[in-house]
């Protein structure tokens, strides 16, 4: 069976990945609130349904962002080597991008958490 | 400093340190007390946040002595521990337990919010007071329970103590921000918006407010007072003040001729007199007021007419004309008139 995750990503664009999901689950969760709040009587469903949709989108983001740790973990090596990788080789290339890629993912994870705390305090829409 | 100063040793330098130092607390305990303290709060409201505000100093000194007791042991024993360790001790100190502590504050100040800015649907009857802020005053309207305005007046704001008072907050020209400290937290007026704040005073007394946003020339100059009474006298004075007639203080005709004659009534509206201007403050009980042009002078007569003749001097940027060229005899008996209107 073919594997789901790709054998070898090393592009640059996998570092953004796990930003790039943070900033689109910033701009859909404010929103959406948002949008939610302005338009309660057209959608006709509760807060709480709201709360719901974006807990289920958040745990969504967290897991893409997992992945992508994942990802970039395997592309360091699994911590094999330590860093600094400085040497002006293709491998070193490769473990300082994922390590790099690594640390950008738990940054978004906790930021992507951050952002959803609100939605278990948020009492309702205030106008 | 002479050269015997100099020489003088430590030990007779330290009393004089410790001296002021104690002097300088002093100050500084003094000023956390008082009629505009968040650190002194006056009801429920101010409370908590003042109760947020010492659970925020006591988690940054215990992470302040923590980091200093850190910094003191490595820069005493040296090279004892292994890079491993070190970089346990970075992704521990500095990555988990930060990101732990914020997700804490984080939730714990978004837990106090609900309480801290209770809410209340436009339609349910509560008691409401629109307050607009305008450069550089305190536009003060009281609402009945639909929304109309029962009377209007401004730079005070009286308010009944054990019950809390929603206010409805606006601006007129640009962004201020409503901050009465010994009541609760700001909340910004935006022009265009209406943004709901509740106090509540469980003292009564006169707490000072002020403008938390900068507005202008003269956005330090732009102050009010909270006056916190008893529920009761708070309704005496709510319906004598709705009532539509009113003629208290105008028995001095004289003074309320010379203030028409020179076209205040314009800008400023007295009740039961042919002025009736929006532009500036209501004056219609001025004489109530504790202090004058939005807190920035005592409430005597004096300073009453020094205002009239050059407001600009008192408040840069003001939006009253001067008078300057009225007659001082003139000024004095508007002053005298204004004080007096109760
Ligand atoms: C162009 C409009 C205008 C005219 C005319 C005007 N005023 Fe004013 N006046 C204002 C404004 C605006 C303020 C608020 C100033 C501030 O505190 O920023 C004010 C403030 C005051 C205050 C202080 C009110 C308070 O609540 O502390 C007094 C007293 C006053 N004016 C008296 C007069 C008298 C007397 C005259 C006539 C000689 C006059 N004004 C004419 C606009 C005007
Ligand atoms: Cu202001």
């Amino acid at each position: 069976m073919k594997s789901f995750i790709p054998r070898e990503v090393e592009s640059l664009w996998t570092l953004f990945t796990a930003p790039i999901v943070w900033a689109v689950h910033f701009v859909v969760c404010y929103g959406a609130v948002a949008v939610y709040c302005a338009k309660t009587a057209m959608l006709g469903f509760e807060f709480s349904t709201m709360r719901i949709i974006l807990g289920g989108f958040t745990v969504v983001a967290l897991g893409m962002i997992v992945l992508a740790a994942y990802l970039a973990w395997r592309q360091w090596g699994f911590g094999s080597g330590d860093p600094p990788h400085d040497e002006a080789t293709r491998q070193d290339r490769a473990l300082f991008q994922g390590f790099a890629t690594l640390l950008l993912s738990g940054l978004s994870f906790v930021a992507v958490v951050y952002v959803a705390i609100p939605l278990i305090f948020i009492a309702e829409c205030q106008r | 400093m002479t050269g015997e100063g100099l020489t003088e040793s430590c030990p007779g330098r330290c009393p004089r340190l410790c001296r002021s130092s104690v002097a300088l607390l002093v100050i500084f305990l003094s000023s956390c007390s008082g009629s505009q303290s968040a650190l002194d709060p006056a009801g429920p409201e101010a409370s908590r946040v003042a109760h947020l505000f010492f659970v925020m100093l006591f988690g940054g000194a215990v992470i302040w002595v923590a980091v200093v007791a850190a910094l003191i042991y490595a820069s005493r024993k040296k090279n004892a521990h292994s890079e491993e360790s070190a970089g346990r001790v970075i992704l521990w100190c500095g990555a988990i337990l930060p990101s732990a502590i914020l997700c804490a504050l984080l939730s714990y100040g978004m837990w106090l919010m609900p309480a801290i800015r209770p809410w209340v649907p436009d339609d349910q009857p509560v008691r409401r007071i629109e307050v607009t802020g305008e450069q550089f005053w305190w536009r003060v309207r009281y609402l009945d329970e639909t929304g109309k305005t029962l009377f209007e007046t401004a730079n005070e704001v009286r308010i009944p103590v054990g019950e809390p008072t929603h206010f409805a907050l606006k601006a007129a020209d640009v962004i201020h921000s409503f901050w009465v400290p010994s009541l609760g937290g700001k909340m910004d007026m935006i022009p265009g918006r209406t943004n709901p704040l509740a106090l509540q005073a469980d003292r009564e007394g006169i707490y000072n407010g002020v403008c938390a946003e900068f507005c202008g020339e003269s956005h330090a100059l732009m102050a009010f007072r909270v006056r916190a009474v008893a529920a009761a006298d708070y309704e005496a004075w709510l319906s004598e003040r709705s009532a539509e007639t009113r003629t208290n203080g105008l028995a001095d005709a004289e003074g309320l001729a010379v203030f028409l004659k020179n076209g205040c009534g314009a800008c400023h509206a007295i009740s039961g007199t042919a002025a009736n201007g929006r532009i500036g403050p209501d004056l219609t009980a001025f004489g109530e007021r504790n202090t004058l042009a939005a807190g920035t002078l005592p409430h005597t007569a004096e300073d009453i007419a020094r205002f009239i003749a050059d407001p600009a001097k008192i408040k840069p940027g003001v939006r009253m004309p001067h008078f300057g060229m009225l007659q001082e005899a003139d000024i004095q008996r508007m002053a005298a008139f204004l004080k007096e209107l109760k």
